[in-house]
């Protein structure tokens, strides 16, 4: 079998296909409350990735006999573009984008007082416009800005971040190629004010102290972004005269 | 011993305190302090930390005054919209002072779907849908007028202090205003143009609640306009 | 679904009457205008083409993706052209997640048919190997944000996507197999149609329905038109029904507002 010889992906120096060193996270920019009908939603730029959240509830369970008693049903739908990815994907819901899912709602629902709505729903939707490596982190970050615009009620943010093995190099914030190419990718969520990991994934091959290493560093790469969720937040609501903050004002039915 | 400041903007997660006080709306408790669980402005009164929302959804209280709208039509009840994860249910009893008949009457021509209606909640806990009355002064059918949807956190705002800033607007725009604590409120004018101006002044309400001033400001927009 | 946003209050519905009675809408717009449209082109880099259309609050973005396939046997020299809307759940609390439903599939179809019977794109360049290997055009719409009109919105965002598409030259090698140079090209585009959405609200007609004015309305019919004025697309919705007049009087509206969509909005 030829192997194809693949250009290195992290130089000597430690300088990175798109010029990035080993810790930075790609550039991000976050729009929240853009959408009118949706509770609460945010859009994020993280690098290539360009992800929209959306939050409908807490409202009405449906199919009813889906409801829990005692608290709020909370569902995650994490969904792709046709056109997000390089070559065109089906619509149609994929086995991935079905376990991005689960992972989003358990990294999410841990935060999320929803003993305080029982007989109720609340869903979060995370559609990608544009996919470049990390969505499912971007995706939660997101989503964890839609539910405070929506005004769920949370015991903390959720920011996300994935670190990575490539060339042998630990990296923070893999993008699409070092992920495909790289030795291993990790992506972990992190609720700052509590301290905790709600989630965690990994594929690929590390040793004990690598492994230690690039969980330290998904998580520092967290915390840079609950940063930045918390500046977008303030940006939002303390807007100059308010005017960019809380709604508009909603016609009612 | 206090984190934040009086009005400051915290977002959940935020510590506010730790020590002796009470959590209030919005303010969760564990061993190791106070925090907010919205985002919106802290409020310390007595020993009492609440955070007032920027958004939330209805949660309905017994007595509550709400607006609704009726969404189904069924056997012996309404059910109706009232801006909550849980639907308003409206028996036959709740709504009409004379016995009611299934044989004869429909309860179509007491409500239909897409009336609005001025209701009271009886009832609610977190076994049962709340159920609602129009019986009685000021609850009924809304036969005209125009539905302002505001999020439900600044209704306390659009009301002021012993009902002060809502007297205001009502008084400077001619307006009947009903304020439901769902965020739903009608207001009736003599004149369209007479809505328009209380919806826009709503909206200002809502948009700058938390800031000071807010009831020379109306006035004074309500001045230019009238 | 039974969701509340899907039932309009008896008293905006008499409201919204008794403001076209006087030929005013609820927003202030007169009865033939648009809503402040906005379009932002090349959002999507990875996408061979893009636009995020926002007319009022509705939101739609499109996403065009041209690939190596195979073309339709009863067609064997032409490109093809696939049209696909998602109604996403993020746009309305009553879209559910799942595959396409009815509404989806008009709104893709309508679309379509303004796309092909305009002629807009010449499939017939598009054809590398008759019979067996042509180029596919996919024309992915999605909506974000549902506030009215979402036909309108839905081709002014195809358009302006299809208008900067760029597409790979490609070159069909001596043993049949394609490959695509690294040489990008405009994707050739003409025709510009684009669509007029009317809603009739007791005997009225309202452009560009906003979403209570939809909810309101009895009927609806999007009328498409080329840049020549010629009407290449026609669909009438809902349960309600139209005199021959007013579909006669539909169609002027439409050419009348196409033309100011086209040259203030595409630029042609």
């Amino acid at each position: 079998m030829v192997g194809k010889v693949r250009k290195k992906l992290v130089g000597k120096g430690g300088g990175r296909v798109d010029g990035r060193k080993p810790n930075d996270l790609r550039p991000i920019k976050i729009e929240i409350g853009l959408l009118q009908r949706a509770d609460g939603s945010a859009y994020i730029e993280q690098g290539k990735n360009k992800i929209l959240a959306a939050v409908y509830g807490p409202r009405e369970v449906y199919p009813r006999h889906a409801s829990l008693h005692n608290k709020a049903l909370i569902r995650c739908y994490y969904r792709m573009a046709s056109f997000s990815t390089e070559e065109r994907k089906s619509p149609a819901p994929s086995r991935r984008e079905v376990e991005i899912s689960q992972v989003i709602k358990d990294a999410l629902e841990p935060v999320i007082f929803s003993e305080f709505y029982p007989r109720s729903m609340i869903e979060i939707f995370v559609e990608v416009l544009q996919a470049d490596g990390g969505t499912r982190c971007a995706g939660i970050t997101a989503a964890s800005l839609a539910l405070a615009n929506a005004g769920v009620p949370m015991r903390d943010l959720v920011a996300s971040c994935a670190a990575g093995k490539v060339d042998s190099q630990l990296v923070l914030d893999p993008n699409d190629v070092e992920d495909k190419e790289g030795e291993a990718d990790l992506p972990v969520a992190f609720a700052p004010q509590m301290g905790v990991v709600t989630l965690l994934q990994m594929d690929g091959l590390l040793s004990k102290d690598e492994f230690d290493q690039a969980f330290k560093l998904a998580v520092d790469g967290c915390k840079q972004i609950n940063t930045l969720q918390k500046e977008a937040l303030r940006g939002k609501y303390l807007a100059v005269g308010a005017a960019g903050g809380p709604g508009q004002g909603e016609k009612g039915g | 011993m206090l984190f934040v400041e009086s009005r400051q903007w915290v977002i959940p997660g935020d510590l506010l305190a730790k020590g002796e006080y009470t959590a209030g709306e919005n303010v969760y408790k564990d061993e190791e302090g106070f925090y907010a669980s919205k985002v919106g402005l802290v409020d310390f009164e007595n020993r009492v930390i609440q955070v007032i929302a920027v958004h939330g959804c209805y949660l309905p209280s017994i007595d509550d005054l709400v607006i609704g709208k009726v969404l189904k039509v069924g056997l012996s009840e309404w059910v109706v919209d009232i801006n909550s994860p849980y639907k308003g249910i409206l028996f036959v009893s709740g709504a009409s002072g004379r016995p009611f008949d299934s044989r004869r009457d429909e309860l179509r021509d007491i409500l239909d779907v897409g009336d609005v209606i001025i209701a009271k909640v009886l009832e609610f806990d977190r076994t049962l849908d709340p159920r609602l009355t129009i019986k009685g002064r000021g609850l009924g059918k809304a036969e005209s007028g125009y539905v302002v949807k505001m999020t439900p956190t600044k209704i306390p705002r659009l009301i002021g202090k012993k009902g002060s800033m809502i007297e205001l607007v009502k008084n400077r725009t001619g307006c009947q205003i009903t304020v439901g604590q769902n965020g739903y409120i009608l207001v009736i004018g003599k004149k369209v143009e007479d809505e328009v101006l209380a919806v826009e002044v709503i909206r200002m309400i809502e948009r700058d609640a938390h800031t000071s001033g807010l009831t020379n400001r109306v006035g004074e927009f309500i001045g230019k306009r009238k | 679904m039974g969701d509340s946003s899907e039932v309009i209050s008896n008293i905006e519905r008499k409201r919204i009457l008794e403001l076209l009675s006087r030929g005013k809408r609820l927003d202030g717009r007169g009865v033939r205008d648009y809503r402040e449209i906005r379009v932002e082109r090349g959002v999507v880099e990875k996408a061979a083409g893009s636009a995020l259309v926002s007319v009022g609050e509705t939101k739609v973005i499109v996403g065009v993706k041209v690939e190596v396939g195979e073309p339709y046997s009863d067609r064997p020299e032409s490109g093809a052209l696939i049209v696909n809307a998602e109604l996403t759940p993020l746009a309305s609390p009553s879209f559910e997640p799942g595959p396409p439903d009815e509404y989806s599939v008009e709104l893709a179809r309508v679309v379509d048919r303004g796309l092909r019977e305009s002629k807009a794109i010449d499939l017939e360049k598009f054809c590398l190997i008759p019979g067996k290997k042509v180029l596919v055009v996919f024309v992915d719409i999605y909506v974000l944000d549902q506030c009215g009109n979402l036909f309108d919105a839905s081709l002014l965002a195809s358009v302006s996507a299809l208008m900067s598409s760029r597409v790979a030259e490609y070159v069909v090698g001596k043993g049949g197999e394609v490959e695509a140079k690294s040489k990008y090209v405009p994707l050739p585009f003409s025709s510009y149609p684009v669509s007029v959405t009317m809603a009739r609200i007791g005997g009225d007609f309202v452009v560009d329905p906003s979403l209570d004015e939809e909810m309101v309305a009895d009927a609806r019919i999007t009328v498409t038109t080329d840049k020549d004025g010629n009407v290449c697309a026609l669909q009438k919705g809902g349960a309600g029904v139209f005199s021959v007049d007013e579909v006669l009087e539909a169609i002027d509206v439409a050419i009348e507002k196409s033309e100011e969509l086209r040259r203030d909005i595409l630029g042609v």
